[in-house]
């Protein structure tokens, strides 16, 4: 693999294309429209089954086990999980100035400004361990929510819920490998304006995802 | 122009010779060669679904027969159904789009040659996953809808099921990777001049279908990923007994996909014989603008239908009147094309080839299927028809008479541009006549037998209902189908070898992969072409002789043209073959799940670290 690494250099696009762009990119926006289809069905059963639960715990409502008596609270932790919403949006920034940081790498730079902002390691860093630390929180929520009683099997609630985040975890989870993919690369033999597509490709996926998220909290944790 | 023969050329149609052997196969990139593979295999599918069928109808052709069980006659009918919607038409379709659009669109491969290669790979072995139960008579049994709650653990306990969630999800991958590279390969790589209302009617009901695919399957793949999250974890959401779930939700997200994918096994047909139609008329296609909307319409209005396929569940007179409705609006751009095609013909100098028998053959019996489907558009009417054979009448007209008829004719019609060799029209003919009648013997009694109350999916019935005869007809036709596929084989491998030398345009048509030799070399064209008109060899105003006279060339190599080609690489496949083993961990051991994913993801930095073609400057 190192050998190969060394030939992942700029993107061949000498050849003659339509709209004059390269082909990945054509090809990540239809990607990103067939992902929106996606998240719409796994989005649409999550509202169609929302309040159609017959046991508990629910996402804002308490709820008493008429076996055990036992109160179950509302389950979902809106301010831990507005910290993590909050987290990922700024991986968006993040992603922005890597990008640019990318595509600016030959310029030359003469403030300490300028050097911080043209680093695409560290905005790529950033980036990654944004996300990462989004999926750290989605751990903890998964975890606790199963302590507190409710698990992927429990109701509707818990079926759709597990399977919407998890599917949106999973891709944050691709995202990271990827933003690290690239971090590798930038280590071994740096990443310079004529690979900013590599990176452009990567931005638009990971922006995706970010608004994909936004949709996700709006709909499941602050519309009651 | 009429076919004479002549000598050999140097670029003979043998001339894969040196690119010829096992690993040349498994490591090839090249669309064209990649067609062929999805043609040869989705062939092979479609006679394995066809012996699926004779065995039904072995069943049904007398009342109270009991040559299978049934429980085996429901693994026949599910994967009858499974196997020729997923592993033969769409692949037939997926061959011509291999084949043809780079060629149609004057560029010399698709977008991510690859991503198409790992596309086949999945496609075969997902096949392959999906099949071999039914050889340990274990197949898939709920029909290849596979309504939920029905095929949960709770209703069917066995493998049979997870064979089918997991088959289907795996085909899914390969369509999708596919629908991307197609979609971006006619967006992106068209000629110079190639505009987007010059392109050849194929490639624009390709571009259509693609678009569909990629809307469509994300559907189809989160229902799966339900139903097999249910089966294997236990979650609820087709759970109705004890979570309270919505019996509905798998019929309405699966008819979402299920509508538009009837559009993605039809509109290939059709854009197959508007190239058919013109070039054997020798006419222009008649409405060229309103081809392409009829298409694009047909395509909007097909995510709006979906319930028409519900209105036995109780869906209210609001759904239902909805739902009539918009499925009659869609017969308006479908009756455009047929009329379209028509005129077409209309005072054309007609030549009755195999291919142009084929093409009419589909404007006459898709209009069957296509009236019979504006019936059932009403819900009273449906609430008669509605799991009866009538259904089965349609949507084989449809199916069989549409699509099949159509890629039929789009075999005959490229047979040469694929092989460099014509068919036998003698042949062909018996081959188009035999098929013809077989169709028409065995589905159009289904029409009576369904509206006398026969109901679908029944392994045997008692005699006395009135049905006996319809079904001694529809067994009758069904076995002159094998001896029509014998001729068509027979033809088929005998023309490959000695059929005539066709030459670059055997047929006088005039779109843009006429232009290059046949069989085409691997860069399809030395010089990419400037177009000017859709039908360049016709209209030939303006037409660059120095950039045709290159093209016609044969016998040259990339390296004399200066040409950089894709290397050849086993990678993709070995991708694809990490994703099915991990796939088949689920139900064999779920070590392999770790196995698999090993495989694919090492495979898949090695394919994307590593250059897709050499250096150049």
């Amino acid at each position: 693999m190192p050998a190969s690494v060394a030939h992942t250099s700029a993107p061949t696009s000498h050849h003659y294309t339509t709209l004059g762009l390269d082909s990945r990119k054509v090809a990540i926006w239809a990607f990103i429209g067939s992902e929106c289809m996606l998240f719409v069905s796994l989005i649409s059963t999550y509202l169609i089954y929302k309040g159609r639960s017959i046991v508990g715990p629910f996402p804002h409502e308490t709820w008493t086990d008429p076996a055990t008596g036992h109160v179950f609270k509302p389950i979902l932790n809106i301010p831990v999980t507005s910290a993590s919403t909050f987290v990922l949006l700024m991986s968006s920034l993040f992603m922005v100035l890597a990008l640019a940081a990318v595509q600016n790498k030959e310029k030359p730079k003469h403030t300490r400004g300028e050097r911080v902002l043209g680093n695409s390691k560290l905005w790529l860093w950033m980036t990654a361990s944004a996300g990462a630390t989004f999926l750290g929180f989605q751990a903890f929520e998964f975890t606790s929510f199963v302590h507190e009683g409710l698990s992927i099997r429990t109701n509707l609630f818990g079926s759709s819920f597990f399977t919407l985040t998890g599917f949106h975890g999973a891709h944050v989870t691709a995202g990271v490998i990827w933003l690290v993919t690239l971090l590798a690369i930038d280590y071994r033999r740096g990443l310079g304006s004529k690979d900013s597509l590599l990176v452009d490709i990567a931005a638009l996926y990971w922006h995706f995802v970010d608004v994909i998220w936004i949709v996700i909290f709006t709909l499941v944790y602050l519309i009651k | 122009m009429a076919t004479t023969a002549r000598p050999a050329p140097k670029h003979s149609p043998d001339a894969y010779g040196e690119h010829s052997g096992l690993w040349s196969w498994l490591s090839t990139v090249d669309h064209k060669r990649i067609g062929v593979l999805y043609l040869y295999t989705a062939l092979f599918f479609f006679m394995f679904g066809g012996v699926e069928a004779i065995i039904i109808r072995a069943q049904l052709g007398a009342p109270n027969q009991h040559l299978v069980s049934a429980e085996f006659y429901n693994q026949l009918f599910t994967m009858h159904g499974t196997t020729m919607i997923f592993l033969a038409i769409m692949p037939l379709s997926a061959a011509f789009f291999n084949f043809l659009i780079p060629l149609q669109i004057g560029a010399r491969d698709v977008a991510f040659p690859r991503l198409n290669a790992f596309s086949y790979w999945v496609y075969l072995f997902g096949g392959i996953f999906i099949t071999i139960p039914i050889l340990f008579a274990v197949a898939p049994n709920d029909g290849w809808f596979g309504y939920a709650p029905l095929t949960t653990r709770a209703y069917s306990p066995g493998i049979n099921i997870d064979f089918w969630v997991i088959g289907l999800l795996i085909l899914g991958v390969s369509s999708l990777a596919a629908a991307f590279n197609f979609l971006t390969t006619i967006i992106n790589l068209r000629a110079p001049g190639m505009t987007l209302m010059r392109m050849p009617m194929f490639t624009w009901m390709a571009f259509i279908v693609q678009v569909l695919l990629v809307l469509a399957f994300p559907v189809i793949t989160i229902a799966l990923v339900f139903l097999l999250f249910d089966r294997f974890f236990g979650t609820n959401f087709y759970n109705t007994v004890s979570a309270g779930a919505d019996p509905l939700l798998w019929q309405h997200l699966f008819w979402i996909f299920g509508h538009p994918e009837v559009y993605i096994l039809v509109l290939p047909a059709f854009g197959l014989v508007s190239e058919v139609l013109p070039t054997y008329s020798k006419k222009p296609l008649f409405g060229y603008p309103v081809m392409v909307y009829s298409g694009i319409l047909i395509a909007v209005l097909g995510f709006g239908v979906w319930a028409h396929h519900m209105f036995a569940v109780g869906m209210g007179p609001i759904a239902d009147t909805f739902f009539g409705l918009t499925t009659m609006l869609i017969a308006i751009p479908t009756g455009v094309k047929i009329f379209n095609w028509i005129a077409t013909m209309a005072q054309g100098s007609i030549r009755y080839t195999t291919a142009m028998l084929f093409g009419i053959g589909l404007v006459a019996l898709f209009t069957i299927g296509g009236i019979s489907g504006i019936m059932h558009a009403s819900p009273p009417a449906d609430l008669q028809q509605t799991d009866t054979y009538f259904i089965v009448a349609h949507f084989h007209y449809v199916l069989f008479g549409g699509s099949i008829m159509g890629i039929f004719g789009g075999i005959y019609h490229y047979f040469p541009k694929i092989t460099g060799r014509l068919m036998d029209e003698k042949l062909g003919k018996i081959h188009f006549w035999l098929t013809v009648v077989a169709m028409n013997l065995t589905f159009f009694p289904m029409h009576f037998s369904g509206m006398l109350g026969m109901p679908r999916r029944i392994y045997t019935y008692d005699a006395g209902q009135g049905w006996d005869l319809f079904n001694a007809m529809s067994t009758a036709g069904a076995m002159i189908f094998p001896i029509a596929m014998l001729v068509f084989i027979y033809n088929f491998f005998v023309s490959r070898k000695r059929g005539e030398i066709a030459g670059s345009n055997p047929w006088g048509a005039g779109t843009l992969e006429w232009t290059i030799p046949s069989p085409p070399p691997e860069y399809n064209f030395a010089k990419i072409p400037t177009v000017t008109s859709r039908y360049p060899l016709w209209e030939g105003k303006g037409i660059d002789y120095e950039c045709a006279r290159i093209n016609s060339q044969e016998g040259k190599t990339p390296a004399d043209l200066g040409i950089v080609m894709p290397y050849s690489t086993i990678k993709p496949l070995f991708v694809a073959l990490g994703l099915v083993t991990m796939f088949c961990g689920l139900i064999f051991a779920r070590a392999l799940i770790g196995v698999g994913a090993a495989l694919m993801i090492f495979s898949l930095y090695s394919w994307l670290l590593s250059p897709l073609e050499p250096e150049h400057h």
